[in-house]
């Protein structure tokens, strides 16, 4: 278990009891949070579940693989920190993991 | 969440809350994580959001005049407004043979739950089809240790729906891992014991072992609901770009609607979930008197193997292709030209194709060959100059 806040881009948060084994994004899914569509499900074929993760995570979030490094290189709006969170597992390391969701998806 | 407060409510012949099809003959088949992880929503966002759930039972017809949906076990529903996204069904399989037992199609959660039992290694199988479900599952089977066959009727495999670069490619990477593929193959009968298939006869006399035969040859829009209403279709329930039909208060999504397809002049039904979420949200949109959302080049993902291919645009039409990469690294695109302009492309393992292949698509840039089969030239550069020019 893990606790997570999400963060829109109007700065609203919203924290969620996330599962151990379960993604970032399926678990902001499960529990209604905006702003990440995840129009493919979860199988990196989308670029539509973008967060920023906070820098004090960064390094506990995993690296990226190939395929998410080259579908974030033509989302919108990345930054260093940019991830997609349907590459993110949920492990106790990431209790207290922040993550900002973009304006847009698209 | 449109802001609507009104009354809403989702009627679903399937007993599961709604879930995502594509993993049913990928991950979800090869019994890689549970059932909840398809479900779109938990159940108490339904309730959290005042969405009636009425599930387990069909919509029988509609009464246009009344605006009425009558369901089966004898309910009623009046509507202001109606969304018909009653998908599509597996085409069936012409033969004697077909009701046997351990055949089966591949659409719903209830159809992978009847077949996964049955895929135990060693067994043999059979897919009918050699479409995308049909090579999909196929790869599954044979991952899980399965004698695995597809029989094709025409002369190479994925032939309704890509080049025959991506068939020969696709084909030899199935024989390689063990599949065996038989082209411009028919079939005459499935043969049984005690009910249950034994066999698939083929028209020349061959007799393939068969203890499961799984059908993908197809689908078919589910449109009768709004056929026996008056409701104008052909193949699919013709709708408008806001994803409503010739009634104004009705709308159809998904699968069962034909849809103009704004980036190529013309209409079509889409099979795929870009095209299933995004009429989705255009009948949302119009029905709340919201500016109609973008419509996005469609786009359609396949895994097989190790091997993700991405498809952006629709092929049909092209008079050029050019690859960039090479098949043998397992990690290249092919781009369909029409007149100099990309109207589509097929990505193996190549995500940068596929994503700067939407944005050109949809700009409707001209491009030269030699610049897209170009490895040294960056799809991101080749996407900024050709959409500044």
């Amino acid at each position: 278990m893990a606790k997570i806040t999400y963060i829109d881009h109007d700065g609203t948060e919203r924290v969620v009891e996330a599962q151990n084994g379960e993604t970032v994004m399926e678990a902001a899914i499960k529990n209604s949070i905006p702003g990440i569509d995840a129009d493919c499900g979860g199988a990196c074929a989308c670029a539509t579940c973008h967060v920023y993760v906070d820098q004090a995570f960064m390094d506990k979030v995993g690296e990226q693989e190939e395929m998410e490094k080259s579908m974030l290189d033509f989302a919108e709006n990345v930054q260093e920190n940019s991830r997609l969170s349907c590459q993110i597992t949920v492990s106790e390391d990431l209790d207290g993991l922040k993550v900002t969701t973009p304006e847009s998806q698209h | 969440m449109g802001g609507y407060t009104g009354e809403l409510t989702l009627v679903g012949e399937e007993p599961a809350l709604p879930y995502q099809r594509p993993p049913l003959s990928k991950a979800y088949m090869k019994g890689e994580f549970a059932e909840e992880r398809l479900y779109f929503k938990p159940a108490a966002w339904y309730e959290d959001n005042n969405v009636e759930l009425i599930l387990s039972t069909r919509a029988t017809s509609i009464d246009r005049a009344e605006r009425r949906v009558d369901l089966e076990h004898g309910g009623r529903l009046e509507y202001d407004a109606l969304i018909i996204a009653t998908g599509s069904r597996p085409r069936a399989l012409p033969i004697d043979g077909a009701e046997l037992e351990h055949v089966y199609a591949l659409r719903g959660l209830a159809d992978v739950e009847r077949i996964r039992p049955q895929m135990v290694a060693g067994r043999s199988m059979v897919i009918i089809g050699a479409g995308y479900i049909g090579l999909e599952a196929a790869a599954v089977a044979q991952q899980m240790g399965l004698k695995t066959t597809v029989l094709e009727m025409a002369p190479r495999v994925l032939a309704r729906v890509t080049s025959p670069i991506m068939s020969e490619f696709y084909e030899a990477e199935h024989r390689r891992q063990g599949v065996e593929i038989r082209t411009e193959t028919s079939l005459s009968k499935l043969e049984g014991n005690d009910g249950a298939v034994t066999a698939a006869v083929l028209t020349d006399g061959t007799k393939l072992d068969a203890d499961i035969v799984l059908v993908g040859i197809g689908i078919l829009p589910n449109e009768a609901l709004a056929k026996d209403s008056g409701i104008a279709c052909n193949n699919g329930i013709l709708v408008d770009r806001d994803a409503r039909t010739s009634d104004p208060r009705i709308f159809a999504a998904g699968d069962c609607a034909s849809r103009p397809l704004v980036h190529f002049g013309r209409s079509g039904r889409l099979e795929s979930v870009h095209n299933a979420i995004e009429q989705g949200k255009l009948a949302a949109a119009a029905i709340l008197g919201k500016p109609r959302p973008n419509e996005d080049c469609p786009w359609f993902w396949s895994d097989q193997y190790d091997l993700k291919l991405q498809i952006a645009g629709l092929g049909a039409g092209y008079d050029e292709i050019v690859v960039r990469g090479s098949p043998e690294d397992r990690k290249f695109a092919a781009f369909y030209l029409k007149n100099g302009t990309l109207i589509a492309v097929d990505a193996i393992n190549s995500p940068p194709e596929f994503l700067a292949s939407k944005k050109l698509i949809m700009s409707g840039a001209k491009l030269s060959a030699d610049i897209l089969a170009d490895t040294s030239i960056t799809m991101k550069e080749i996407a900024t100059n050709a959409v500044a020019a």
